[in-house]
Order: structure tokens, then sequence, then C-alpha cells
């Protein structure tokens, strides 16, 4: 069609990873972005998700360097392709935001949840609660005669799963972290 | 050197040390210190508006006019919050700005003071970045860093919030030199490598085009100078977004007119046909695409822009380069050069006879005729009287905002102040009084609709309290002119509360201020008017009749593409569905 010899849609010479299409479908990608953690820098970041209308999954932020005040912000989120770029882009050029990753491009990054669940019960609910607790390693970490309340760590698709099967035998309630993430390898 | 001050002394010796002279603002009690300290010294000159928004526009008008950032100071809660629109503006148009605003004491933050306002709240949307200062220690690194922020990568507004107890407290002064050095440090030079495929596809491109943007006269005028070169020695058609007036002169042969929903038929036409779009910091607004599945649809589109997340926002780049216009712009040519200075002559030759013919259409063209002024009309003669002049203008927004992009000619940056991306009624007379400060003995005039202009007229107060002698010129039509036109097109002429009624003589309005007032409503007379206008030493309001329901063509009405443009009133009826309707 065009007499120009430059591949449509290429996009090897990018500094960004631009796709080539914009597509319809939707992904999800966790995303660690570390920020200065200075007054204001989550509501920077909240911000830019509500105002720009993208989606956001689940956040966690905490400070990890303490001497120089960076905090990191692990967002799960999903969108087109197209977004997934835009949010980067737009995360990028917050001024207090040092560096963003996005680490389910990187290479299937490692993720954690921690959550606490509330099971109410009596006689064989209460034995049945404690063997499953058991098959998913949740620690019972307050327990009275006719409640536990579990601690259990895990992937999302982990802690779904132990509350679908909790769901029926008494659960009261849950809390949980969201999302912590870390690329695999040594980088 | 460290020295002991105030805080209130801080903000005053930083801004001189930025090389601050001029400051627009209004005092309250959150920023009486600040105050203090500007009435004891005379190395910046305030000008007391009458309205903060109004200070903000005229920080963009003189940042537009000089490149250097604008400042403005105002107080906390109201004054805070009517710099708003300007600060949105702002950061729309990408213009750098610093704001200054008063706040309560820190030990009331959160209380419901008086005039307490969540200000870093409220801005953070509306600014590039913001900060509450929290200890007078920190105030002179916030400063410096502000002044870094609002003029480094893509410019932008910068607001500093600052309690009225840390204005008084004392602290170590720290200068530009002693602050550290910002980790926010955009990148300037664009990939060489991405760069020499530019050059490659300019070099076999059959039907090229430069479509220019607002990046091009933030870069400054050297970017401006590279782009005059790149296009005299490519001999590529040249196109520009409103935002971009100037950059490439008017009067150059390469020249084709702004682009765009009311930009000029060869314009959109090249861009609809060309195969190749060199975008050079501008960011396919959707004011400029139209319809976008139908923009350019046969182009391999090239984007230059420092801003990552211009790149593949809305259109998709094959070509992107990431970086500052100029710099991208001086490693381009540079290449082209060295690589023996190739373009597909023959080629775009053809081209430039396919442009010729498209501009045969003469889409501006008009007749006057009778003895109402017709706004077009009034234009090109304010034009055709002021050309040769040293001269700025600035606009308000709606049709004569469009009138003066088709009709008036630019032959530099920094020439044209108009609100782009807002669409802001009201910012063409406060920012013509900061061009006007930047620039005392030039001639600096607001093309104005009259229902626009009463948004800020207060202004003319300062223009007077001054003597600064901008020239308003009012296309009168007694219409929102623009909504009138698209009630028409679009809402089946049912006129819904855009005709102005009950307005003021603008003479003696005028003469209420102080200022001289002219009224035109002869076409024969216009000339004479003008001349008198441009001829008196003083701010002037000129109230120009114009016909009442002229509409602005040529228009790429909503949902249509670039070659499905409207010409005149005869092609106007039934041709925006209801789809088309429901966008803006």
């Amino acid at each position: 069609m065009s007499p120009l010899k430059i591949k449509k849609g290429s996009n090897s010479h990018s500094a960004y990873n631009l796709r080539p299409t914009f597509s319809d479908v939707q992904e999800r990608h966790t995303l660690a972005v570390i920020v200065d953690n200075e007054a204001g820098v989550l509501a920077r970041v909240i911000g830019l998700f509500s105002g720009r209308g993208y989606n956001i999954e689940s956040l966690t932020v905490a400070e990890v360097d303490h001497e120089g005040h960076r905090s990191r912000i692990t967002v799960v989120t999903t969108g087109t392709p197209q977004v997934i770029e835009q949010i980067k882009a737009q995360l990028g050029r917050i001024v207090p935001v040092h560096e963003v990753h996005d680490l389910t491009v990187e290479g299937k990054p490692v993720e954690r949840e921690l959550a606490l669940f509330k099971v109410a019960g009596k006689g064989d609910q209460r034995i049945e609660a404690l063997r499953l607790a058991e098959i998913f390693r949740a620690n019972v970490v307050d327990s009275t005669l006719d409640s536990f309340v579990f601690e259990i760590t895990g992937d999302v698709g982990k802690i779904d799963a132990f509350a679908d099967l909790m769901r029926p035998i008494g659960l009261v309630e849950m809390a949980r972290t969201g999302v912590a993430a870390l690329s695999r390898g040594a980088e | 050197m460290s020295k002991q001050m105030t805080g209130a002394q801080m903000v005053v010796k930083a801004l001189k040390d930025q090389g601050v002279d001029t400051v627009f603002g209004y005092p309250g009690g959150a920023v009486l210190p600040i105050y203090d300290e500007i009435f004891q010294q005379n190395d910046i000159r305030h000008f007391l508006v009458r309205h903060e928004q109004a200070a903000v526009h005229a920080a963009e008008g003189y940042a537009r006019s000089t490149g250097k950032p604008g400042v403005a100071l105002v107080t906390s809660g109201p004054g805070a919050t009517n710099a708003v629109t300007g600060l949105t503006d702002a950061l729309m148009d990408s213009i750098p700005i610093v704001v200054l605003t008063g706040q309560v004491p820190t030990f009331m933050i959160g209380s419901d003071a008086f005039q307490e306002a969540d200000t870093v709240g409220i801005t953070r949307p509306c600014t590039k970045h913001n900060w509450l200062v929290k200890e007078t220690d920190d105030l002179p690194k916030v400063l410096h860093e502000a002044f870094h922020v609002a003029t480094s990568g893509r410019p932008g507004p910068v607001l500093i919030d600052i309690p009225k107890d840390i204005q008084f407290a004392s602290g170590q002064y720290t200068s530009p030199k002693q602050a550290q050095t910002s980790h926010y440090q955009p990148r300037l030079k664009g990939d060489p490598e991405a760069i020499e495929q530019l050059v490659e596809a300019m070099e076999t491109a059959e039907r090229p085009i430069f479509y220019t943007g607002g990046g091009v006269i933030n870069s400054g005028p050297a970017a401006s100078q590279l782009l005059r070169e790149f296009v005299e020695a490519t001999g590529f058609p040249i196109t520009s977004t409103l935002m971009g007036l100037g950059a490439y002169p008017a009067s150059g042969s390469k020249w084709l007119g702004m682009l765009g929903m009311h930009g000029l038929y060869e314009a959109n036409m090249a861009m609809h046909g060309c195969d190749l779009m060199i975008n050079v910091g501008a960011r396919f607004d959707d004011r400029i695409t139209g319809r976008l599945d139908a923009f350019s649809p046969k182009s391999i589109k090239a984007h230059i822009d420092i801003d990552p997340s211009s790149i593949n926002k809305v259109v998709k780049a094959d070509i992107p380069i990431l970086g500052d216009v100029g710099h991208v712009l001086e490693d381009a040519l540079r290449m082209w050069k060295a690589r023996g200075r190739k373009t597909n002559a023959t080629a775009v030759q053809k081209w430039w006879a396919q442009i010729e013919q498209w501009k045969t259409v003469d889409c501006l063209s008009f007749q006057q005729e009778g003895k109402v002024i017709r706004p077009q009309h009034a234009v090109a003669r304010l034009e055709a009287l002021t050309k040769g002049h040293d001269r700025y203008i600035t606009t308000e927004v709606g049709q004569h905002q469009m009138w003066a992009a088709q009709y008036m000619g630019f032959e530099d940056p920094n020439r044209w102040m108009t609100s782009g991306g807002l669409g802001t009624m009201g910012y063409g007379q406060p920012a013509a009084m900061g061009v006007q400060v930047a620039h005392p003995d030039s001639l600096v005039i607001n093309v104005a609709g009259e229902a626009s202009w009463l948004m800020n007229m207060q202004e003319m107060g300062t223009m007077v309290q001054y003597r600064l002698p901008v020239k308003q010129f009012i296309l009168n039509n007694e219409r929102l002119g623009m909504v009138r036109q698209w009630q028409e097109l679009l809402h089946g002429e049912r006129y819904s509360e855009s005709w102005s009624e009950a307005l003021p003589d603008f003479v003696k309005l005028a003469e209420a201020f102080g200022a001289k007032g002219i009224l035109c409503s002869d076409p024969d007379d216009l000339d004479d008017a003008i001349m008198e206008m441009i001829n008196h030493d003083g701010p002037v309001i000129f109230d120009c009749l114009v016909t009442k329901h002229e509409n602005c063509f040529p228009m790429i009405p909503s949902g249509k593409a670039h070659n499905e443009m409207l010409l005149g009133e005869a092609e106007t009826q039934g041709v925006i569905d209801a789809k088309g309707s429901v966008l803006v």
C-alpha cells in the first residue's frame, strides 16, 4: 500500500514498549511504582486512575527504603494494551515517581497476598474448617469456642479458592491486603 | 552562602534568583507577609489584577510571549479556587507558570479556618505538580524545584501553597545553585535509530506533510528556526495546529494554513491524503483528527513529542520519537543532510500540484457587501492594517478565535496567545495584559467576542491603572456565535440561551473605566476606526458591530473525517447525524 519501506506498526526503535495495534483484548497487569514517600503521592497515583477512568483491581503501598524515603506501590490493573501503555506513561510523568515497572511484561512475577478469615461454627463445621485450613497452609491466629481467625498467604487465586470453601461453613468476614509482587530472578 | 531569613523574604529572594521581574497577584490575609516584603523592594514589579483568574491568565500571556515562566501570587481559599481555571488552562496548553498561594497557618489546617481550602487537593489534577510547604527550611528548595518542574520537559503550571506561619518563621535560605538537583530530568535527545527511520521515510515519501503544534513554540525560538530550515530544504508542505501558529511563517511558500475542525481546506485535504505525516510537537487533539478511524488513513505517522503519554494516546505512531522538538529536529536535519539531502522530488512535485488544486477552492473567500460589517472582513482588515507592526495577538474563545486564526498571519513564534486545549472564555483580555507588561512598546490586540470579553472585563481597571495600552477588538454579534452555530447545525435552530441580552454600551463602559471607546458599524468607516484604535496611546475598547448570524467555515462536523469538510452555508443541512451530535 505505502511506497515507504517501513513496516507498518514497527515499534522496534521505541523508547517505550509501544504496541503495534490498538486491540480490544483486556489484559491484567501488575505494576510496581517506586515513588518518593511524600505527602499526597498516593493521592496523585489514585487520582490519575480515577481521573482518566482506569481500573484498579488492587493496590498496596508501603515505604521500602526508609533512608531514601522511597515507597513501593503495587497496582494490579486491567485494560487494553493501549490503556496499559497509557497508564505506564502517565504514571511515569508524575514528578515524584522514580520508576514504573510492568512486572507482567518483565516476566510472570511472584505475587502474594495476605488475608485474614473469620469463620464461626460448631461441631463438624469447625473440624472441617480446620482441616481445610491445614490443606491451604492457613494458620489459626485467634480462636474462641465457636470461631477461628485464619491467616493465609498466597496468590489471588488461592485466596479466592479458600474463601469459596469457607463460605458454606461459616465465613463471617475477611480482610485482604492486596497484591505485593516482585519479578523473578536475580534482577 | 546560606542566610537566615523569614519565609516571606525567601519567596521574594527566590523569585529574584530565578530571574523573575514581574508578578501578577491579589493580596489577602494569608499572603500578607509576602506582600509586606514585596512592598519593601524594587526589583520585582507587582501588578494588581481585579480577579485571581486574571492573574493566572496574565502570567500565561507573559510566559507565552516571552518563553519565560510567568508568576502569580494569590491568597488562600477563594484566591486559590479562583486560580483553578487558569491552572487548568495552562496545564492543557503546556504553559510554564508558577502560582504561589497563601494558606492558613499549619496549626489551623484541617480546622475549616477562615478562607481555608484544601488547595493542593483541589489543584492536584490541574497542575503539573504542587507542594504544601510545612517547614520554612524546605521553602527555598521547593521554590527552586517549582521553577525547574514548570519549565522542564513538557512545561506546565505548578503551585506552591505556603501557610502563613511558614511565611513568618525564619530559616536557612539556599540559592538555586546550592539546591539539590532534582531527579526530574526529562529526556531531551531522541533515539538516533528512530530519527534515522524518520529520515529514511522522508527520503522516499511521495506525499509528505509537516503537522506542527505548540511543542515547537514551547521548545524555544531555535526549534522554530530549525523547523523553517527543514521545511525549506525538503520543500515539504507544512500545516499547524491552533497552538503552533507562527512557528513557520504564514508568508512562507510551504505554508498551508491551520488544520483541524475550522482549518483550511487544503491543509485538511493534505492531511487526509498524505503518505507521511511528520507530527512535530502536536498531540492529535480531537479538534484536529475528526473521526479517528478515518483520520489520514494511508499515512505513515511519525510523532515527535517530549511527553511519552502523548505518543500513542489516540493515534498510533509508526515512528515514535520521544524527545525535545528542538533537539530531535537538529539531529534529524543533520542526519538528512549527511545522507545527501535526498527527497523523492518528482513525487513531491506532483503532490504540490494536487495541493495547488485544493488551494483554488479558496475556502476563506467571502464577500463584504451591504451596510453591515462581516466579521471575516473585520479581522481581515485588522490583519491588513496591523501586519507591519511589532504585534501580539490574543483571543477569547469562539468564532472570533477561529476567524483570527484563519485570517491573521503570524510570522514568528510567541506572537499568538489563545486558549487552545481548555477553550477558556475570558482568557484573552488578561492574557493580553500579561503580554503588554512583557512588551510595553508593542501593539497588543485582544481579538474578542462580546460574550467572552465580558467574562473578565473587570481587568480594564488594571489596564488603566498601569497604562497598558491593550486594544480590545470586540466582534460584537450580540450572540454566543459558536454556540449559536452548533445549535443551528445540530439542534434544529433552537437557539437556547445563546444571545447576549442587555449588553453594555461598550463606549460608555470604556469611558467609565477611563479608557477610550470606539464604536464601528459601517464597513466604510472600518479602516479609519481601526487606525484610530492603533494610534491611540492607551487602552481601547473597539466595539465592532458585525453580522449576527455568521457561521464559521470551513468546518469538519463532529463525527466526520477531514475530507468531509463543510465549506459554506449551502452544505449544512442535515450533515451531522445523531451519533455526531453527542460529540462536542
